[in-house]
């Protein structure tokens, strides 16, 4: 079982990773308005089958190791 | 006094910290490995610079979950003095022990220059040999050091005084253009509310010997040196 865990900056916080990827898109000529950066991650948890049991596991790792809850939010996409 | 530097897998200002503390200053220094738990009676903690577990995921993320992490945070529950330079910084906000987090230098390049630093509390553990507003010439060295925080933490530590350091030019001008790393309020170095946690990106110990074009980093280790003599004494 494989769960997507996507970790989003939160609004107000600066990316200027996301900003020079704006900027390189625009110069190509895409008109990009608006373009943030994240992470997305897949998870596979040893032996776990029950979509609740890792749905609980995946957000206590997302809570406290791949989000910084000062700066980004994270989402569980999917868990298939 | 005594110093414990702690050695993370991928630190590499280490040997660094530890030359100036022992042969520079003549201080009792040892290295803790980050698996150790016991102090062995240190007065001072320093997290060293380099890239803790290599900093993929963020600075410092992983290497928060040290063992050693309990111990330091026990040290400064005890009111000891911490201190963390670049890495070891980011080490300890991802910990929660000093505010903010670090993103990603302003224009996307790793610096490695010198810069000055203008001390804006010098009645703290860490700055007490220097005079008020002194401008330090110290060097930077990272990637992440865009010193980020909510509007209201950054209002809490301007009005308790927890800012210690700012880039400034080599007037003490805290203007844009000296800002290196587009950090909120230029700010290059602070510390907890209760004073004895300290984390700033510069590198002292990259500038406490002449033949390294700057000795000003001492003033940061000489005041944690007086001030832990004037408490044993």
């Amino acid at each position: 079982m494989k769960a997507k865990v996507i970790v989003r900056l939160k609004d107000g916080v600066l990316d200027p990773q996301g900003q020079t990827i704006q900027r390189s898109l625009n110069k190509m000529g895409h008109e990009v308005t608006e373009l943030r950066q994240g992470k997305y991650f897949e998870i596979e948890i040893n032996g776990m089958k029950d979509e609740s049991a890792v749905r609980q596991r995946v957000e206590k790792i997302a809570a406290d190791v791949l989000c910084n809850p000062i700066i980004e939010t994270f989402e569980i996409e999917d868990i298939a | 006094m005594k110093f414990g530097v702690v050695i993370f897998p991928g630190s590499n200002c280490d040997h660094d910290t530890h030359h100036v503390l022992k042969s520079v200053l003549g201080q009792e220094t040892v290295f803790f490995w980050h698996q150790d738990t016991d102090l062995q009676d240190v007065d001072t903690v320093i997290l060293p610079g380099g890239f803790a577990y290599g900093d993929y995921l963020r600075s410092g993320a992983i290497a928060r979950f040290s063992p050693i992490l309990e111990s330091v945070r026990q040290h400064a529950q005890e009111g000891k003095l911490v201190v963390g330079i670049c890495n070891g910084f980011q080490i300890l906000q991802e910990a929660g022990l000093l505010p903010g987090v670090m993103l990603r230098n302003a224009g996307l390049r790793f610096v490695c220059r010198h810069v000055w630093l203008r001390t804006e509390n010098n009645q703290t553990p860490f700055t007490n040999a220097c005079q008020e507003g002194q401008v330090l010439k110290i060097p930077i060295a990272h990637n992440e050091g865009n010193f980020f925080i909510s509007k209201q933490e950054l209002a809490e530590l301007q009005e308790n005084q927890q800012i210690i350091f700012r880039y400034s030019d080599a007037q003490g001008d805290v203007i844009p253009e000296a800002n290196p790393n587009g950090s909120i309020d230029s700010i290059a170095g602070v510390m907890n509310r209760q004073g004895n946690v300290m984390g700033m990106m510069p590198h002292p110990e990259r500038a406490s010997e002449a033949l390294l074009s700057s000795e000003d980093g001492r003033f940061i280790f000489k005041s944690m040196i007086d001030t832990v003599t004037r408490i044993n004494h």
